[in-house]
């Protein structure tokens, strides 16, 4: 085992914002340390890479005990949209940048990002609906090929 | 921790490198450091985003991560990691002598 991360491969399962986010923050940060990086996105995580969903992603406000919010209240109409405003504004404070912007950070950095074809099929995309960042839709076979020798992160 | 003698000068390194006192700091030692991580010759836009960087520190006590390098150097992102392979704002950050920036985006 050698001392540093070499390369490192993501995949992106969800489509609420803390469900993108954390994977994104990693890969961008893997990449400004020189590590190799790779963003897999499949099921709801094509929402982050679709054209027309991309600037739509809420925080999830039921079921969700991170929110400290009763799930009765996070029902109401509105309430995900007040939480996911509220997030919103927070990351701004920080300069944390929005998905759309991320992607195309990310994009800039280098980092391989792909989309699942499964899901792509499952859903009826085409590479088309995807932002122009997107390299590829691949299979879960090829992912392994391009993530082999570097560490797997499941989000 | 490591005191290296650097173009000339004695200057003291910690384990990954990076200049424990930024002011042991001019532009031979950047040269030299920057062939010591493969990138030679510095050019004219190397240059531009090592001033960049001291100037931040300078201001701030602290250097920029790569996403606010891309968005106030002048030089965009897709070109930082041309110039700076391997991660452009500790890479520069360690050129230009200053300590390595912290921050997540």
């Amino acid at each position: 085992m050698s001392d540093s991360i070499e390369k490192v491969s993501i995949i992106i399962s969800k489509g609420s914002l803390e469900g993108i986010y954390p994977g994104l923050i990693m890969a961008n940060g893997a990449r400004a340390e020189g590590i190799d990086a790779n963003l897999f996105f499949t099921f709801f995580g094509l929402d982050a890479i679709h054209a027309k969903r991309l600037n739509h992603i809420k925080v999830a406000a039921v079921g969700n005990p991170g929110m400290h919010m009763a799930s009765l209240v996070g029902v109401l109409p509105g309430m995900s949209a007040i939480a996911t405003h509220m997030m919103e504004k927070k990351m701004e404070q920080f300069d944390i940048p929005d998905i759309p912007e991320f992607m195309e950070l990310i994009g800039d950095t280098g980092c391989g990002i792909y989309a699942c074809k499964a899901s792509v099929d499952l859903f009826g995309f085409t590479k088309e609906d995807f932002i122009e960042q997107v390299n590829d839709v691949i299979t879960v076979g090829e992912f392994y090929d391009i993530a082999a020798g570097g560490e797997i992160i499941f989000t | 921790m490591t005191i290296d003698s650097i173009a000339g000068s004695s200057v003291e390194l910690n384990d990954e490198g990076f200049l424990t006192d930024p002011a042991q700091w001019n532009e031979d030692v950047a040269v030299e450091l920057a062939r010591r991580e493969g990138i030679d010759p510095l050019t004219e836009r190397h240059w531009e985003v090592l001033r960049f960087m001291r100037a931040e520190f300078e201001a701030k006590g602290t250097g920029p991560t790569v996403r606010l390098l891309g968005k106030t150097s002048g030089v965009p992102v897709k070109e930082l990691y041309e110039l700076f392979p391997k991660g452009p704002a500790k890479l520069a950050a360690k050129i230009a002598g200053i300590p390595k920036p912290r921050g997540c985006i």
